[in-house]
């Protein structure tokens, strides 16, 4: 790991005014993925800014139809909620299924969505349930979030504070883990809302997308085989030595039934 | 005592210091004034070296010294040796291009060794490590060794022209095709024996220092056999005699054979101590493991089996190419020859078989023996012929094992060994009864409602341990011989400790050689401790690989304690004033047969040491007595696995729901420690035949999978809870009846998982699956096979 | 440059002056010396650094030791009681042979006292997915899962 200069500040306030000013400095969430990219000298931030002792970033809010997670909350925290797992069981599950224990006690969902990884589990859940992204600066709906592969609608500097989930009247997520790695090589998130269906999937492309054909079809009728006959398209996915974007493209739709047969559990 | 301590569960006495974290591996040892190397390594698989720049590196923060190739040809460093010529068919000894410490003027795998920082801290010499400035003229690589071996493929070093090492052959190919002209049937099968990168979860590490003072290094490494390691590091590298190098491998986390051979960071840190006068230490970090480790297995094989109308084997043709990376390792040249095509008769009768092996230089990591090392391979291929020929021929699989099997021994196989004892039948039978093979075609029918697909796969290996007799290997091609040796010390006051050659990096011989130990003696486990891994303390080993420990190791302690009892005896007959004809050793007891005269083996032991009444002049004072062993054959483990598999169609995904493993080990010292290394051997195979592929990119040849992130070895919920059990049929040529069972789960378990995939799957018209099966593989088979159909 | 971080480990308050960049496991392991914890990647896969901060279980390997400022660490080192007795985690470990070469149990063991304290009464399958963020190379794990489930019993026994 290169060296760096480490800050601890106090407030979202105070954070914002150490990354705001320096193009080269990063905030800490957990440090699952940025530690990693650190020790493997992939990334060199000059200045390291430590979002893990704001007390205002951290907990879980349910209230008005809507699980707020705060920024900071750990995976495990999220998996293991009385009040998560009675108001979206599926969030709840989902956050059980990243990585591993010792991961979870420490990644957090607001460096989850910020590091937008394709293969991450968390864009699912907050594309799948049509999430709100609040910021220090605004609040981004799911659906301008995340961009591209490792790309999102934040700017430089801007610290996510929370993520506000809208209970759904059902939901469900599969994954289909990668042997390896155990990140999702297919994960389909599938929820009826108040704003009707919705279906969204990481892992097999470059960020987390959804399906329309999947979710009319599902409009239509909520049901598996609703779903059993819907393809993506395999031209924009991911392939690598694991899947190729066609192996991708068919494990959708298999992740999407099994979704939607969870979901009617 | 009462019950024998052979054969009991005797909890093992090296857990203690594991469970409590008091355990001391290399990159624990911390020495005064230590400082630390970080190695450049090649981003290329195949280059020439323009130029390399260290200034800027030598003026980091906290440099103490940069070396390159330059420097260790100066200082006239060897290139580290094979140990095992191979002759090729022409008579022509193999090709041996030079292995340097620090690459000369090219290199030829990604992670090739070029230059070294030492730093007062590790992350220091790592920060130093990227200011080296080396300057590359990318050539093109090649990484399969098929392709290698191809007109105009890229030739990696100049005395073999055409990538070859060698081509090796064994059996009589003339008779071998004449078989197969009158074959009622043919079985051919074409694969990949898929590439693998050991991962012991320890890395690599190494601690050198030199004392000006006594003029002599001492190294702490990480490695299976510390004598080899030193004898090839003095002789044939570094030019110093053995009594100036100590080496030291004290707790090693693991080898499976990777800790076995001599890497050139080992040297490269052992020299460097005496350069910068403090001690030097270097500890791989995972990804640098991944690209420099020695790899294993990597063959591409044409194998064919000829059958008379009955299922009787009559011939077997085996063609191989044997990746062995870009440099020979330590033993990468007997992997794919002498531990391979000797097993390919397996557990049969078949009279007639030809191999031949061609071994390529490509530009990949070095592959050398890994974790059952050339017997994996031929099981593989034994196996999956044996298998396919039975479905091809519509005989139950077990049916036409049974035809086949070897009943009598001594049996003379025609490829050069000679088995001296089996029950092939016995662990086949019970293995069908444990795995409840009578219940499968209704699990199966369960599993259809399910939508799965259920399939049942067997293999019955044989692997040749206990490597070997020296002559015979020397005569081969080995460089070094094969015994062990064992080193008895009976303290004054009758408890003992044992010094033994092999080494135990998880196989528990603190334990099982002490239970024998302690039986032999009749004393209980705690009196008796055992020592390995240093040089300075042991008087000569040739470590543990091979599964070898118990057999070799073990009874060269066996042969040590029989002139303890031998020397006791005399010392007892003395002191009963009795003659040494008539005094007879029990259950910790030296006794005058017909007579209640006795002497307890704590006083006899207390004699030999304060001998104030002492037969000086028939015997030495003391009691203290070493052996060396050569053993007179290999020993011949067998066993049959049946792995039960479920596969799920739409994803392609494969479920091990059963796997049972009978094995027959000969006698065997502690079950629960056996029991384990069947576990560990059993999931390291059902890794390589479901989930660990090395993956080179054939176009830049670069590492794909340089990670946990993308190599996958398996995890706990990866693998099912196994039901093991033993038959007994002891070796005989050993003292303790032992056969050893390090390897045997690896060796046995990816044909089974195999041959239960492709059960599953056979209806479909599948007949092969590459390994590893992983799911999208398994989809895709599925996916063109229904294609077909259609 | 190096800065001052402070913490409790193994119920003894410890600081150091430390480079900021060094990583729990290093602090632990070199300034420490408590060479129990381990390190077997860089990719936070393998578990071998695990310890337990706040009463729950972290890879020392991926977090600063900066980010434990002010924690209360525990290592392997704190396991078994004063005396010297194994913790019944670690006891069962041995009983069932749910170790061979040990580099991977001081990890198992930390997480596995975690696990069966928060989920008494586990099964088999839930075991063995509690262990995804451990490996092992050695014992296949059919061990260590009886290990888990026989000391998760004696813990719960022993309250
Ligand atoms: C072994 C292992 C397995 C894993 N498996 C999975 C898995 O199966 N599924 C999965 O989804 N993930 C997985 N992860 C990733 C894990 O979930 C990470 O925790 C997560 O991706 C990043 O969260 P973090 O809090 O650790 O963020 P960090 O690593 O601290 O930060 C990641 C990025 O986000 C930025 N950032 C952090 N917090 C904020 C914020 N509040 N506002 C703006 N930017 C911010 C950082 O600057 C950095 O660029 C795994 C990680 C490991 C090590
Ligand atoms: S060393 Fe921490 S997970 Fe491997
Ligand atoms: S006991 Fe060796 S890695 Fe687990």
């Amino acid at each position: 790991m290169h060296a760096f200069k480490y800050h601890r500040p106090g407030s979202v306030k105070d954070a914002a005014a150490l990354v705001g000013k320096n193009a080269d400095a990063k905030l800490l969430g957990g440090g699952q993925t940025l530690v990693q990219t650190m020790k493997l000298r992939l990334a060199s931030p000059t200045d390291v800014v430590d979002l893990g002792t704001i007390k205002e970033l951290a907990g879980i809010k349910v209230a008005g139809g809507t699980v707020e997670v705060g920024a900071m909350t750990r995976h495990a925290a999220v998996a293991g909620s009385a009040e998560v797992k009675k108001a979206i069981p599926a969030l709840a599950a989902l956050a059980g299924m990243i990585g591993d224990r010792q991961v979870r006690e420490m990644g957090t969902i607001g460096g989850s969505i910020a590091n937008s990884d394709p293969a991450a589990d968390y864009p699912a859940a907050v594309l799948g349930l049509g999430a709100t992204i609040i910021t220090d600066k605004r609040k981004i709906e799911a659906d301008k979030f995340f961009t591209g592969m490792f790309e999102t609608a934040l700017q430089p500097g801007e610290i996510i504070t929370a993520v506000s989930f809208p209970v759904p009247k059902r939901a469900a997520y599969m994954k289909f883990k990668n042997p390896a790695s155990r990140f999702a090589i297919v994960g389909v998130f599938v929820a009826e809302t108040g704003n009707g269906i919705r279906v969204a999937v990481t892992g097999a492309g470059p960020n987390a997308f959804r399906v329309p054909e999947m979710e009319k079809a599902l409009g239509a009728k909520f049901a598996p085989e609703s779903v059993a006959k819907v393809k993506v398209k395999a031209d924009d996915l991911n392939s690598d030595l694991h899947a190729s974007a066609e192996y991708r493209a068919h494990l959708v739709t298999v992740m999407a039934k099994r979704a939607v047969e969870a979901a009617m559990k | 005592m009462s019950a024998s301590l052979i054969g009991a569960r005797v909890q093992r006495k090296e857990d203690y210091r594991f469970l409590t974290g008091a355990g001391q591996y290399t990159d624990d040892v911390t020495l005064p004034n230590q400082s630390y190397a970080a190695f450049v390594r090649s981003p290329h698989a195949h280059a020439t070296i323009k130029s390399i720049k260290i200034d800027k590196a030598k003026k980091a923060p906290g440099v103490i010294a940069v070396y390159t190739g330059e420097d260790v040809a100066q200082a006239k460093l060897g290139g580290l040796p094979c140990g095992w010529l191979i002759t090729d068919v022409n008579g022509q000894p193999m090709k041996e291009p030079p292995h340097p410490v620090l690459a000369q003027g090219k290199v030829r795998y990604v992670g090739d060794q070029v230059a070294v920082v030492v730093a007062e801290t590790q992350e220091q010499a790592r920060d130093a490590a990227e200011q080296v400035e080396v300057s590359y003229d990318v050539l093109p690589a090649v990484v399969d060794a098929v392709q290698a071996t191809k007109k105009g493929a890229p030739v990696l070093h100049d005395i073999a022209p055409d990538n070859t090492c060698y081509v090796w052959a064994l059996g009589d190919k003339a008779a071998v095709d004449a078989a197969f002209a009158k074959a009622a049937h043919v079985t051919k099968l074409e694969f990949v024996n898929n590439r693998l990168i050991p991962n012991a979860i320890e890395p690599r590490s190494a601690n050198g220092s030199y004392s000006r003072a006594d003029d002599n290094y001492t190294l702490y490494v990480a490695s299976q056999n510390p004598h080899v390691e030193r004898l090839l590091m003095t002789a044939f590298v570094m030019g110093l005699p053995e009594h100036k190098v100590r080496v030291v491998a004290p707790d090693v986390g693991g080898g499976f054979g990777s800790k076995i051979y001599l890497y050139a960071e080992d040297v490269a840190v052992t020299w460097a101590s005496r350069q910068v006068g403090r001690p030097v230490k270097w500890t791989a970090d995972r990804s640098e493991s991944f690209v420099s480790d020695a790899h294993g297995r990597d063959h591409h094989t044409i194998a064919e089996m000829a059958m008379d109308k009955d299922g009787k084997f009559i011939g077997m043709r085996v063609h191989t190419h044997a990746n062995v990376g870009a440099y020979l390792s330590t033993f990468a040249s007997c992997v794919p020859t002498i531990l391979y095509a000797t097993l390919l008769a397996g557990q049969y009768t078949t009279p007639l078989i030809y191999c031949q092996v061609t071994a390529v230089f490509t530009n990949t990591a070095p592959v050398d023996a890994y974790r059952g090392a050339g017997r994996p391979e031929a099981t593989y291929v034994v196996e999956r012929l044996v298998e396919t020929a039975a479905r091809e021929m519509k005989l139950d699989p077990a049916e036409i094992r049974r035809r086949n099997f070897i009943r009598e021994f001594p049996y003379q196989t025609p490829v050069a060994l000679q088995y001296d004892t089996g029950d092939y039948e016995a662990t086949l039978a019970a293995a069908i009864k444990m795995a409840d093979v009578a219940g499968f075609a209704k699990r199966k029918e369960e599993a259809a409602k399910g939508g799965k697909l259920r399939g049942l796969g067997y293999a019955a290996y044989i692997e040749a341990c206990g490597i070997a007799p020296s002559a015979v290997a020397g005569s081969l091609g080995a460089r070094a011989g094969l015994f062990e040796a064992g080193e008895i010390r009976v303290h004054p006051t009758g408890s003992v400790t044992v010094f033994t050659g092999s080494h135990s990096h998880g196989q528990g011989h603190e334990t099982t050689f002490a239970q024998v130990v302690a039986e032999r003696l009749g004393m209980p486990v705690e009196n008796v401790d055992i020592v390995h891994g240093d040089t300075s303390k042991i008087l000569f080993g040739m470590g543990t690989y091979g599964s070898r420990s118990i057999a070799v190791g073990g009874t060269a302690i066996v042969k040590a304690l029989d002139k303890i009892i031998d020397k006791g005896k005399k010392i007892a007959a003395h002191l009963m004033e009795a003659s040494e004809g008539d005094v007879e050793y029990d259950k910790g007891v030296f006794k005058v047969s017909g007579t209640d005269k006795q002497k307890a083996f704590g006083e006899v032991a207390f004699a030999a040491y304060v001998p104030h009444n002492y037969p000086h002049d028939k015997l030495e004072p003391g009691l203290n007595e070493n052996a060396f062993y050569d053993p007179s054959n290999f020993t011949f483990p067998a066993g049959s696995y049946v792995c039960e598999v479920e596969i799920d169609p739409d994803t392609g995904q494969t479920k091990i729901v059963n796997f049972t493993a009978v094995d027959d080990f000969g006698k065997i010292i502690n079950p629960m420690i056996v029991e384990g290394q069947v576990h560990g051997g059993l999931t390291q195979g059902i890794g390589q035949a479901l989930t660990e592929n090395c993956h080179y990119d054939p176009d830049t040849g670069q590492l794909v999978t340089g990670s946990f992130s993308d190599y996958c070895i398996p995890r706990a919920d990866d693998v099912p809870s196994y039901q093991v059990d033993t038959r007994e049929t002891p070796c005989t040529h050993n003292p303790l009846g032992v056969k050893g069972c390090g390897e045997a789960g690896a060796i046995g378990a990816p044909a089974a998982v195999i041959n239960a995939i492709t059960d599953a799957l056979w209806s479909m018209g599948i007949k092969d699956i590459p390994m590893p099966a992983t799911a999208q593989t398994v989809w895709k088979a599925i996916q063109s096979a229904s294609k077909k159909a259609a | 440059m190096s800065v001052k971080v402070s913490m409790k480990v193994n119920g003894k308050p410890v600081s150091a002056e430390v480079e900021e960049r060094t990583l729990l496991v290093t602090l632990i392991r070199e300034h420490l010396r408590l060479t129990g914890t381990h390190v077997g990647c860089d990719t936070a896969q393998c578990g071998a650094c695990t310890v337990q901060m706040n009463g729950n279980v972290v890879k020392s390997c991926s977090m600063l030791a900066m980010q434990a400022e002010g924690a209360d660490v525990r290592t392997i080192e704190s396991v078994a009681a004063a005396d010297g007795t194994l913790h019944p985690m670690q006891a069962a470990f041995k009983e069932h042979h749910g170790l061979q070469c040990g580099f991977c149990t001081p990890g198992m063991v930390m997480n596995a006292i975690d696990f069966a304290k928060k989920n008494p009464g586990a099964s088999e399958h839930e075991v063995r997915e509690a262990l995804e963020g451990n490996l092992c190379r050695c014992t296949g794990y059919h061990n260590i899962v009886k290990a888990i489930m026989a000391g998760s019993k004696a813990m719960a026994g022993a309250k």
